[in-house]
């Protein structure tokens, strides 16, 4: 079993996301470890592009922060090396495949390795995609985590399938940001999922409370945090650990009392 | 003709490089597609929109003044700017636009960088009877202003993107996160030769109208095939579908030109084949201008159309594979074609097809006199008056 599904045994999991570099490298490694520290499960760190297209303004704005801060593709890596020296919390990277592809698929995919990133979630490359990448990725260990969408309908079976680590469930339409509403076929794609493959489920996009990490915990295996920690790292300059730890540990708590 | 696209691919560029969520939808446009592009009623819907509404043929002009100045080879130019609506854009509108109703869609989205796929697609819509939605850059709401009120008039929605450049590559993004939060009853008119398959084919079949007229035209008026064909190429709708009909006849170069800003050795340049690389980016594996890491520029034209960080798929292969010539114009070079086209023919070209002008100047007076050059004039120039004006620092009002 990939060491990203060992995660999910015998607990929902909790998923926090930030962008490298937002709002700069040292707050960025201390934001990693705080997350860890508050009861994380995995961290998924985003690496900042130009053209985010499945994202809302709240990472656009996050990316602009990171770019401002002088963020590129070999200082995600070395901020990866930081906190490697600091924790050992299962990490995945969110990027867009334009980045992948640049830095050469086989090299990043080595990185990732022998930095123990042990996935990649890639917005922009749907199932059709994947072929290129796939054995670069399972040659180095490298989970490629696919996303399923409530319009996924009868590609939900082979997605599910072929899937790594674990399965990033869409939660809605729509781009990335917080919401207060959920598509109404997720349920049914749970079930689609459930039935071809063991790999767990993480429930993102707009997922931001603990009640909702309750209701949602209850479908799926874990969810996954994205904006509303972007949110909180900018409303508490320049130390937003505090805040971090706290909001962590209460969305566990809810996901623990399911 | 040869097929040249394979499951969505033109050799190593194309592709679908979108979230999953358009996925489901984006086969049912390519099913729906195959469908009906051959299908005797939609062609027939299609042929009679183009000619009794869109004002095709669009007529094949010698521009007799134009050839004995530059005293080289003869120059006709393809007039899309006299189609209805003013561009070559309508063509491709109508086309996706029936394909849209064909699949139930009752809204239509787009992106715009001049206003011309915005005014089109807003027209289309009026006439259908759809909702309408337009995704415009900020700084492009402000150059083309009447492309703007145009588009309102139409009744039309117009979102002024503020997002990264605010230009038409954010007016792409936005079109598409757009459409993948509502997806069930709309449909995004995609007016480039870009995205994600089938996009690129689409935008080939409904737009090669424009050279399966011309290669007829050309050889009931000369008898002969032109010896070379140019278009302005930005995402490259207009070259494309000049192109087609040549792209098996050897003898007749394929010339692109596109808009070079300020000079391809500056950073305000849009000149993609010029100084590109490959990457993959909205929806499509093509050439693109970007940093080492793989960030996507901000780009510059004065043409708000041609002002793109990258290029059609089919187009990055006719580059690679040579059969087709991409060459760059500057703003002043294609301002002063604006100039000269408008004193030489009385024609005021849009500042896009501008480009196209320009590279024919370049290239006229060296040609033999028995030599024949095919230029598309995809639009008109009307949009672009007063920015040209102001370019010349004249301030007039709109």
């Amino acid at each position: 079993m990939n060491k990203l599904s060992q995660v999910f045994q015998n607990k929902k999991a909790f998923i926090g996301f930030v962008v490298a570099g937002d709002p700069n490298f040292e707050a960025t490694v201390d934001n990693v470890i705080a997350l860890a520290e508050g009861g994380a499960d995995i961290v998924e760190i985003g690496l900042p592009f130009s053209d985010p297209v499945a994202d809302g303004p709240v990472i656009q704005e996050a990316d602009l922060r990171a770019f401002a801060a002088g963020m590129n593709t070999d200082k995600v890596f070395e901020l990866v090396k930081k906190i490697r020296e600091k924790t050992q919390v299962p990490l995945v990277f969110l990027t867009y495949l334009n980045l992948v592809f640049k830095y050469g698929y086989q090299n990043f995919c080595a990185k990732c390795q022998a930095l123990e990133v042990s996935g990649l979630i890639i917005p922009d490359m749907p199932y059709e995609e994947k072929g290129e990448l796939e054995p670069i990725a399972k040659e180095n260990e490298v989970a490629l985590i696919p996303l399923v969408a409530p319009t996924s309908g009868d590609r939900v079976e082979k997605i599910a399938r072929d899937a790594q680590g674990f399965i990033y469930v869409v939660s809605s339409l729509g781009i990335t940001g917080t919401r207060n509403t959920f598509a109404k076929e997720l349920e049914d794609v749970l079930k689609q999922i459930k039935k071809v493959t063991n790999t767990p489920t993480a429930i993102g996009f707009g997922v931001h409370t603990p009640k909702q990490a309750k209701e949602l915990g209850k479908l799926a295996d874990g969810v996954i945090v994205g904006s509303e920690i972007v949110k909180i790292i900018k409303d508490n300059q320049p130390d937003a650990t505090k805040a971090i730890k706290e909001y962590t540990s209460e969305m566990k708590k809810a996901l623990q009392s399911i | 003709m040869t097929t040249r696209v394979k499951n969505g691919r033109y050799g190593q560029y194309g592709g679908q490089y979108v979230p999953e969520t358009l996925m489901t939808e984006i086969k049912r446009m390519d099913d729906a597609f195959r469908e009906y592009k051959d299908d005797p009623e939609f062609k027939r819907e299609l042929t009679d929109l183009l000619n009794n509404y869109a004002n095709r043929p669009s007529m094949l002009y010698y521009a007799k003044r134009m050839s004995e100045d530059l005293g080289g080879a003869q120059i006709y130019l393809k007039r899309e700017d006299l189609n209805h609506t003013g561009a070559h854009k309508i063509n491709n509108v109508i086309g996706q636009a029936l394909l849209a109703k064909r699949m139930g869609k009752t809204r239509l989205i787009a992106e715009t960088g001049a206003g011309q796929h915005g005014v089109a697609t807003a027209t289309i819509a009026a006439l259908f009877g759809m909702e309408c939605e337009i995704f415009m850059g900020k700084e492009d709401t402000e150059r083309q202003k009447l492309n703007v009120y145009r588009m309102e008039l139409l009744g039309a929605k117009v979102h002024a993107v503020t997002a990264g450049s605010m230009v038409l590559k954010d007016a792409i993004t936005a079109a598409m996160q757009e459409w993948t939060r509502r997806v069930a009853d709309t449909f995004y008119v995609m007016g480039s030769a870009t995205g994600p398959a089938p996009y690129p084919e689409m935008v080939h079949h409904f737009q090669s109208v424009i050279s399966q007229e011309a290669r007829k035209q050309i050889i009931k008026e000369t008898g002969k095939l032109p010896d070379a064909v140019v278009a302005c190429v930005g995402g490259g709708s207009n070259a494309i579908g000049s192109f087609a009909a040549f792209l098996d006849d050897k003898s007749v170069q394929l010339i692109g030109a596109e808009a070079a800003g300020k000079g391809v050795n500056t950073n305000q340049t849009a000149a993609t084949i010029a100084k590109g690389s490959d990457g993959i980016f909205h929806g499509m594996k093509s050439i693109f201008l970007q940093d080492k890491n793989g960030q996507i520029d901000s780009v510059y034209s004065i043409s708000a159309g041609l002002d793109y960080p990258g290029i059609g798929p089919e187009h990055a292969k006719l580059a690679v594979s040579k059969r087709a010539q991409y060459v760059d114009i500057t703003d002043d070079e294609a301002v002063a074609a604006f100039e000269y086209i408008a004193k030489t023919e009385g024609i005021v070209a849009a500042i896009e097809s501008s480009h196209a002008i320009a590279y024919v100047q370049k290239i006229a007076p060296a040609m033999q006199k028995n030599q024949i050059i095919i230029c598309t004039l995809s639009g008109r120039g009307d949009k672009d008056v007063a920015a040209i004006a102001k370019y010349r620092g004249i301030k007039i009002d709109e």
